[in-house]
Formats: structure tokens, C-alpha cells, sequence
């Protein structure tokens, strides 16, 4: 496989605000990148970076192997979907496809066929002869898909094209471009602040915080093995549960101890013989905290505990706990029979668990 | 009961209310639509009298006898100072210097506003504040400093002469209508339009142009009104053959020897405004339209 995207030591600053700080990443042909982070990260600023749009201050972008640092976006080969579509609103769906290929030059039978081939693939024939303004949200969405498409470039870059659709059509449309990208085993370079788009589409997923990469990886090991407090906090929903905990040797690996209102400290047991500081932040996503009894392994704790809040999901039931002063998620079946202010055993599994320095947010284990 | 009728009274009482209300606007409405239509009628009714009617009869009377001879005069035979050629060869003038300098104007302006929105680059709102404080000069204090201009690039006197000048006095109006309405629109769309391949101009003609109508509309109401109405430039910046038609007109009602001709003055008057109005009725209603499009527009 070749690299289709590099990234090298990106800098950019608006006057004396660095807005991304030393960038660097690659990408193989045919994978699905996602930039994801919260607002102001400068995600969308990185994704104008790789397009040509904005300048950068520092680096190097190259593209299919060639340092396109100083070319302009009409000559990366590159197409891009936009989060207003950015629809040409004078212009039919025909021409809003083909008006790429008409200002490049391509003959008009080349346009037609394209044109067809790509509206078929979308399912929006009957559309062709609209104007963007009488077409929904959804339609639109897949005109500026097409547009994107049709031009079969090297690199498709999206910026949020899925943040104006309401929810049940932005599921639709995750799971169309999902098969696109399968299909077409095209590069995609994808920006979304939603960690579930992030984490359904990508094969490699970069977390951006403050103009800083803060993990790359791919879903999997970004959602297990969160390099620091930010992405275990930002990535999966309900969010990491983050416990500040004291550690001591035990006979049998280490004692973590976290604090409770009106009760006894909770006390677990690591057996994995690590190598811990004292004040660790214990991080458990919501999932690997049950009722006990419904999870078996090597890592599995049990403990009694209050519960303060129930919250019915259909599929699962939220139980909330107190622990180390935070507010911590259970995520137990739907037949719990959890009654709030009742004790319940829960089973805390910490072959999944995550320590963090409670300093510098970094992962420890 | 007693409160279904008492209810009943109200609301009857509330609907008789109302219309008095309605009625009462349309009055004054209509009052005010009369005291502005008054001059009007008066330019109108008394152009249409012989001078000999205008003479015995009412100012405000209908006309006994209904004439053009006034209007023919004022079109082909009145006098200006010593020429008597009426208002057609002025009313020339005044078109073969509105047009372009109103299409020249606007499509500058079209192109400043499309930069300075969307291509915006270090100093382009200084710049733009600078255009915007043109459009606060008045007149008066530039002619002097405009006529040497005007001598050294050897215009002088001339319709081109006269063009420039009104050209240069428009950028800054319709400058900052094009950038008003560009300004709305997203810059995602020149993105877009990059990432397809095309380049400034191409994004301009193919997109923004289309886009551009109302604003149009308005930028060439705005300035041939501005331009066709004009007297100070007119009367500053041209000699005997380039005289518009403002000026004219001032000559013809200024320099009548013996009785005062007020039927042709007023026919003078009434074809020398002509042609804005016709604009005006024309393009009017797309020019309220355009006014407030930029600020509904997403």
C-alpha cells in the first residue's frame, strides 16, 4: 500500500495564534481518516490546510507522494465536501456535478456519462433538473456528495457534512458513506466533532485538541487505550468514568482505594503487577462497570455500592453510583432490578481499566 | 349567557374599532398621496395649456383645451441662451453619459464588492473604509481639484470627461452595495468552487454574477438616477455641445427673452424627469426586493 497523505510538522498561526502546532500524519490508500476533537481544535483548519484553502505557516503536505505544499486546491486532485453544501444556488443538480468538469475542460459525452453513472450510484436521477433551493436537506447533502464523486480524485476530504441533517437521516447517511468508502476504496479524509461518526467510519481516527494531536490510532485502540485524560473523556458515550484513587502494594498486586460519601472507601484489586504512583485517576468506562454476576475474567471485582440514579435506555438500563466524589456511570441490562438509594453489587472489570497521572493526564498503565 | 353576549358586544365593538382604524390610515394616507401628487398635476395640466389659458385660467383648473405645442417646443425649439434646438440633443447627452457611466460604475463595483468580500486581503477593509468615506464627500469640494484632473488627462469638456467623473463618484455606493450583498453569501461556495477548478474570474462570472440580480437592480437604479439628475458635474465639467440634459433645462427656463413660457417649462420639466421615473417603475419593485434580500439571504 502506498501513502497517500502525509502531513509533516504542519504549523499554522493566524497572526500570533498558533492554531495547529507540529502536525504529523500519514495515511495509506484507501483508508478513512477522521479528524475528531471539539470545537475550536482546528480540525476544520487542518482539513483547509490539506485542501489548499488555507495557507500554512510551517510544514509540508503531500499528496499521492507529491509535496503539494504550494500548489493550489484545483491542482491537489482532490474533492470536497462541505457542511453548507456549499451548493451553487443558481445552477441546476446537473450542473452543480458537472460544473468541475466543465471549468477542467472535459468533453460534454465524458460529462453526461460521469453525470449518469454518478446519479444513478446516489439514487437522485429524478433531481437533475432542480435547483438546490427546492431540494431538502438530505437531497442536498447528496448533490454535494455527487459534485464530490463524480471527479474521482485521489484524496475526498468531508468537513462535517453530516452536522446539518437531523439525527435519523445522519445515521442513514453514516452508514451511506460507510459503503461508498467501501466501495469505492477511495481515500476520505473526514471531520466531525460527533466521536460516534468518528468512531463507526474510521480506520484511523486523529484526536485533536488545541491545535494539538492528542492520540492517533485506530478506533479500537483509541476507545481501550486512550493515551491521556482528554481523549478518555472525549471519545464514547457515555463518557469514560474518571475516579481519583489512591494506590498501596497488596499481596497480590495493588490496592486502589477510592473514596466514598458516608461509607467505607471502595477497595479493588489489580493483580496486574504494575508499577504505580499513589494518586492515580482510575478510568472504567461505563460498560465495564455491572452487575455483578453478569461478568466473568481474570480482572473482575466485585463491590457493594449505592445507587443514586436510574436511568432506563430500552436496550440498557444507566445506574449512577457515587465514587471519589464524581458521579459514575454503570451501564448494567435492561431487568436490573437497581432501586435508587438501594446498596447493589456491582462488578468492576479491571482487565479493561485505564490509570491516568492526575498531573499531567497522561496513561500510566 | 350573560357573558357569551357581553363577550359578543366586545368583540363587536373591537371589529367596528378597527376598520374606523382602516379607514382612518387610508385617509391620511390618501392625503398625503394627494399633497405629494399636487406638483405633479399642476406640471402636468399646465403643460398641457396654451399660454393664453394659463394666463386667464386657475392654476390648479383642468385644461379647456388640451395641447402639445408645449411639449413639441420643449423637445425640438425651445431656446438655451442663443441655440434653439429644444431639449433632444441635451436629452442625447445625458443618455450617451448615463449608460455606460452607469454600467462602467456597476460593474466596478460588482468586482470591488466580490474582492472585498470574499477575497479579502491585508488592507481590503481599510480600503473599503477608504471607498465608503468617498461616498460622504460632497460634490461641491471636489470639482475644483476634478477639473484639473480632468484638464490633465485632457478631458475636458467632454461626455467621456463627464463619464469618469461620475464613474469615480459611484465606485464608493455601489462598492458598498455588491460588498453588502456578497458579504451573506457563505465562503464555502468560493471553496467549492476552487476545489472544482475555477478560478477568480470563472467563480465570479459563473457564480456570483447569476447570483446578482437584485443587487443590480438597485446599483443601476441608484446610479442612473444619480447620474441622470445631476447638475453640478453637469454644469462643472461641460461646454456648449456636452451640456446634459439637467443643464438644458435650467437654460431653457432661465433664459426666456420677453413673456415666461411656464406650459413648456413644465413639459421641459416633465421630459427631462422621464426617464428616471420610467426606471423607477420599471425596476421598483425589484428595487425594495434587492434592498432587503442581502439581509434575509443565508
Amino acid at each position: 500500500m502506498s501513502v497517500m497523505l502525509e502531513v509533516k510538522n504542519l504549523f499554522k498561526n493566524y497572526g500570533s495564534v498558533e492554531i495547529l502546532k507540529d502536525i504529523n500524519v500519514a495515511i495509506e490508500k484507501g483508508d478513512f481518516l477522521v479528524l475528531v476533537g471539539p470545537s475550536g481544535c482546528g480540525k476544520s483548519t487542518l482539513l483547509n490546510c490539506i485542501a489548499g484553502l488555507e495557507e500554512i505557516t510551517a510544514g509540508d503536505v503531500m499528496i499521492g507522494g507529491q509535496n503539494m505544499t504550494d500548489v493550489s486546491p484545483k491542482d491537489r486532485d482532490i474533492a470536497m465536501v462541505f457542511q453548507s453544501y456549499a451548493l451553487y444556488p443558481t445552477m441546476t443538480v446537473a450542473k452543480n456535478i458537472t460544473f468541475g468538469m466543465k471549468v477542467r475542460g472535459v468533453d460534454a459525452q465524458t460529462q453526461q456519462s460521469k453525470l449518469a453513472e454518478v446519479a444513478k450510484q446516489l439514487q437522485m436521477e429524478p433531481l437533475l433538473n432542480r435547483k438546490p433551493g427546492q431540494l431538502s436537506g438530505g437531497q442536498r447533502q447528496r448533490v454535494a456528495m455527487g459534485r464530490a464523486l463524480v471527479r474521482d480524485p485521489k484524496l475526498f476530504l468531508f468537513d462535517e457534512p453530516l452536522s446539518n441533517l437531523d439525527a435519523k437521516l445522519r445515521v442513514e447517511m453514516r452508514t451511506e458513506i460507510k459503503r461508498l468508502h467501501l466501495d469505492l476504496g477511495a481515500t476520505m479524509v473526514y471531520v466531525t466533532h460527533d466521536q460516534i461518526e468518528a468512531m463507526t467510519l474510521a480506520t484511523k481516527i486523529v484526536v485533536l485538541k488545541d491545535g494539538i494531536i492528542q492520540q492517533i490510532g485506530t478506533p479500537a485502540e483509541i476507545y481501550n487505550n486512550p493515551k491521556n485524560l482528554f481523549v478518555a473523556d472525549f471519545m464514547g458515550s457515555p463518557a469514560m468514568n474518571l475516579m481519583p484513587a489512591t494506590t498501596s502494594s497488596a499481596k497480590s498486586g495493588t490496592q486502589i482505594q477510592i473514596e466514598r460519601e458516608n461509607d467505607e472507601p471502595l477497595i479493588l484489586n489489580d493483580k496486574a503487577g504494575l508499577n504505580l504512583p499513589k494518586d492515580v485517576i482510575v478510568g472504567l468506562r461505563p460498560e465495564d462497570i455491572v452487575e455483578a454476576g453478569f461478568r466473568a475474567g481474570t480482572g473482575v471485582q466485585t463491590a457493594t455500592c449505592m445507587v443514586d440514579i436510574v436511568e432506563p435506555a430500552g436496550a440498557d438500563t444507566y445506574v449512577m453510583t457515587k465514587l471519589g466524589g464524581t458521579e459514575v456511570t454503570t451501564r448494567l441490562h435492561a431487568e436490573t432490578q437497581a432501586t435508587p438509594g438501594k446498596p447493589l453489587e456491582f462488578a468492576f472489570d479491571l482487565g479493561k481499566v485505564s490509570y491516568f497521572d492526575p498531573d499531567t493526564g497522561s496513561r500510566l498503565n | 349567557m350573560t357573558d357569551f353576549s357581553t363577550n359578543q358586544t366586545t368583540r363587536k365593538q373591537g371589529r367596528a374599532g378597527q376598520i374606523a382604524l382602516r379607514w382612518g390610515l387610508y385617509l391620511i394616507l390618501c392625503l398625503f398621496a394627494l399633497y405629494y401628487l399636487m406638483p405633479l398635476f399642476v406640471m402636468l395640466t399646465t403643460s398641457l395649456k396654451s399660454l393664453e389659458e394659463i394666463r386667464t385660467g386657475s392654476l390648479l383648473s383642468l385644461p379647456r383645451n388640451i395641447t402639445f405645442d408645449a411639449w413639441s417646443t420643449a423637445w425640438s425649439k425651445a431656446c438655451t441662451g442663443i441655440q434653439c434646438e429644444g431639449l433632444r440633443p441635451y436629452f442625447w447627452n445625458s443618455l450617451l453619459l448615463s449608460v455606460p457611466a452607469v454600467m462602467i460604475s456597476t460593474l466596478l463595483g460588482a468586482l470591488n464588492g466580490y474582492v472585498i468580500a470574499q477575497w479579502k486581503f491585508k488592507g481590503s477593509n481599510l480600503i473599503f473604509s477608504l471607498m465608503l468615506f468617498g461616498c460622504f464627500i460632497p460634490f461641491q469640494v471636489v470639482l475644483l481639484p476634478m477639473a484639473r484632473v480632468l484638464g490633465i488627462l485632457n478631458m475636458a469638456g467632454t461626455i467621456p470627461g463627464l463619464i469618469f467623473v461620475h464613474v469615480v463618484y459611484g465606485i464608493g455606493f455601489t462598492t458598498l452595495f455588491f460588498r453588502n450583498y456578497y458579504v451573506t453569501i457563505p465562503q464555502e461556495l468560493v471553496k467549492a468552487a476552487k476545489v472544482d477548478g475555477a478560478g477568480f474570474v470563472r467563480i465570479f462570472w459563473s457564480i456570483f454574477l447569476p447570483l446578482s440580480l437584485p443587487i443590480i437592480v438597485v446599483t443601476v437604479i441608484w446610479q442612473f438616477t444619480q447620474i441622470w439628475n445631476d447638475f453640478l458635474f453637469g454644469v462643472s465639467f461641460s461646454q456648449a455641445g456636452t451640456q446634459p440634459v439637467t443643464v438644458a433645462l435650467n437654460n431653457i427656463v432661465n433664459s426666456t427673452t420677453g413673456v415666461k413660457e411656464y406650459n413648456v417649462d413644465m413639459a421641459a420639466a416633465i421630459i427631462a424627469a422621464m426617464p428616471t421615473l420610467l426606471v423607477y417603475v420599471v425596476a421598483g419593485k425589484y428595487f425594495i426586493r434587492g434592498l432587503t434580500a442581502g439581509s434575509v439571504k443565508g
